[in-house]
């Protein structure tokens, strides 16, 4: 199963090299008011659990899926938090109907203990219900002028992003940046020195990726390597920040999962998630769609509304680095992983 | 013994008294429910919890906890939590007793309101304070005082969240503390500094003691806030609970126990040597 979605998500990385958007395969899924049935006004309640950053998305799309058929009378109970620390709260007994988080190697955890269907990636996004991409994010009007991932190693500018070790989906951030000195053609070694130059102008390393928008925002760095949706998030809130979405970036898919024993409403929830108007709504909060053929409009807070979501010259996958178990352990391992050596080794020299 | 039998209604017979007279204990039926409790509140909630942590670490062997502490990364974290530790530790023992002093013994405007708000740290939810900490002494800082993402982060916050534990331990014993032995010093003419010394110092030493071990676990244990404030850099502002999160987050359940159990073992002893320390002390008067 894995492997077919490891060539899925390879089909759509071509895909979105010419689209620009997420899009993991064509075939948009069954609408939900064709399946009425299932649902039924009878009072049911779904419990959530969701790393922390599609909650305002998630929010939005519970109330809309309410007036359909399928979601009328549910309620939820929600959980929100660290991707890791909701996968690993799920996995030793916190109920939940529907997950929703960061890393798929949050959903494996749950397959592993016999929570979540081994079959749980085979649909057409591949498991995947919601996409973002790194970018740069900026001090208004980008004093620094920062345009790509090679600025982000001058002298005198500071960076911020999240930690990798300790946050799972900080890892995004990192991978995005070795993929970029990658894709140019360069060598491992060559990646390995851009990280190090990397981690020297690196000025802190947050717990989560809402703490480094919250010390970044609190004036603390040039530059925070986040998400796109979370950038455009920030400004729809008011923040006082630009981004730039680099010409290679990696492509964040977060993943999203019905658990087995499951009420039957999270099924159709996942339906209507994955469907054209559930994408519409996760687009107005930033994400990129994952299927073909949403009608996005424009989206405030993106630098332009009207072209939310522009496709960068290059958009790299995890499948680009063997998948998520294999990145893990190469890259983030506390002892032998690249990045945590490269974070020791800039530790000593400065 | 008439008195005894009117407040404890149902008090020991007096064979029961003999019986347990005659063992190393003084337990009657009510206070051996008492301590039955005690003891079974206490298991569960402190002494099961910690036993599977030793438990966890001791998973990866001998081996497992050399490898783990080995790792310069994570040796690093371990000493910066406890040399800040300590001299946070050491901060509050001074201070902490000039604030206990002062809202004891001086009478002036705004003390009802300071003695409130010496508790807010405990109040506030770390991660906020962590935010609160980060915009008064980050790179905005209103007073030109950014110590964001250096050790200094880490000293403040851990002053911050210890704070009041030296404080309010100190508070209750000097106001139950009898005047009249300082006014004899006085009267038999020491000086203020030899009086506080020799007659005050000694009767509020335990308190002290006690503050400051609470004040040293609970740095040592601090996480919410600081990491906003600290940077959490390798080698350099990264403390033991974020090195503990990333064995977490990686899988190394036993190497995050190791780190665990190594601060556990240095807080116990830190805690019994301030105890040993302060009665020494204070028999030497």
């Amino acid at each position: 199963m894995r492997v077919s979605g490891v060539r899925l998500a390879g089909v759509a990385a071509l895909g979105a090299l010419l689209l620009g958007g997420c899009s993991v395969g064509s075939a948009a899924p069954s609408g939900t008011l064709g399946s009425s049935a299932r649902g039924g006004a009878t009072a049911t309640t779904l419990d959530l659990v969701a790393f922390s950053v599609p909650k305002a998305a998630d929010g939005a799309l519970e109330a809309a899926w309410a007036k359909t058929p399928d979601g009328e009378g549910v309620t939820w109970t929600e959980s929100y938090g660290a991707s890791g620390d909701q996968s690993r709260a799920v996995a030793s007994g916190l109920h939940a109907d529907f997950v929703h988080f960061s890393l798929e190697s949050d959903v494996t955890r749950l397959v592993d203990a016999g929570l979540v269907a081994e079959d749980w990636n085979a649909g057409p996004t591949a498991g995947i219900v919601s996409c973002s991409v790194v970018v740069l994010v900026v001090r208004p009007g980008n004093p620094k002028n920062i345009a790509g991932w090679d600025d982000l190693i001058k002298d005198g500018v500071q960076v911020i992003t999240p930690n990798p070790g300790s946050s799972g989906s900080a890892r995004w951030n990192i991978l995005a940046a070795w993929g970029s000195a990658i894709a140019d053609g360069g060598t491992e070694a060559e990646a390995e020195t851009y990280i190090s130059n990397l981690f020297r102008n690196v000025v802190a390393l947050p717990g989560s990726s809402r703490d480094a928008t919250s010390a970044f925002l609190s004036g603390t760095g040039d530059v925070l390597v986040s998400y796109e949706n979370e950038a455009i998030l920030a400004k729809q809130n008011g923040e006082a920040l630009d981004y730039v979405v680099p010409d290679i970036t990696l492509r964040i898919d977060n993943p999203g999962a019905v658990l087995m024993g499951a009420k039957p409403q999270a099924e159709a929830w996942l339906d209507y998630i994955l469907s054209p108007a559930g994408q519409a709504i996760y687009a107005q909060f930033g994400f990129r769609p994952v299927i073909d053929g949403v009608a996005i409009g424009s989206v405030n807070g993106a630098n332009d509304p009207k072209n939310p979501f522009p496709a960068p010259e290059q958009l790299l996958t995890i499948a680009d680095f063997g998948g998520w178990p294999t990145a893990s352990a190469k890259f983030f391992d506390p002892d032998t992983g690249i990045i945590s050596k490269i974070q020791v080794a800039t530790g000593k020299s400065s | 013994m008439r008195t005894a039998k009117l407040i404890g209604g149902h008090g020991p017979s007096p064979r029961a008294v003999r019986r347990f007279a005659a063992s190393r204990t003084n337990l009657t039926p009510p206070t051996a429910l008492g301590l039955g409790v005690s003891v079974l509140w206490f298991s569960i909630l402190v002494l099961l919890p910690l036993a599977a942590v030793a438990a966890t670490a001791a998973t990866g062997g001998w081996a497992g906890f050399v490898h783990t502490l080995a790792s310069p990364q994570t040796a690093a974290a371990i000493w910066l939590t406890l040399v800040e530790a300590t001299l946070v530790t050491l901060l509050n023992v001074v201070v902490g007793t000039i604030l206990a002093w002062v809202l004891v013994r001086d009478r002036f405007p705004g003390k009802r309101l300071l003695d409130t708000v010496i508790d807010v740290p405990f109040a506030l939810p770390t991660i906020v304070a962590g935010l609160v900490l980060l915009m008064l002494y980050g790179p905005r800082s209103p007073i030109g005082l950014d110590v964001s993402n250096t050790r200094t982060a880490v000293f403040l916050a851990y002053a911050f969240v210890t704070l009041p534990f030296v404080v309010r331990s100190v508070q209750p014993v000097l106001e139950a503390l009898d005047r009249d032995a300082e006014e004899a010093a006085v009267s038999l003419g020491a000086s203020p500094l030899v009086t506080f010394r020799r007659v005050i110092l000694p009767s509020l030493l335990p308190a002290i003691a006690s503050g400051a071990a609470l004040s040293f676990a609970r740095a040592a244990s601090e996480y919410g806030s600081l990491v906003l404030i600290s940077g959490n850099l390798a080698l350099r502002t990264e403390v033991t609970s974020v090195r503990i999160l990333t064995y977490i987050e990686n899988g190394s359940l036993s190497s995050a126990a190791v780190v665990a159990t190594v601060l556990l073992a240095v807080a116990l002893v830190v805690i019994v040597g301030i105890d040993v320390g302060q009665r020494r002390l204070v028999r030497r008067g």
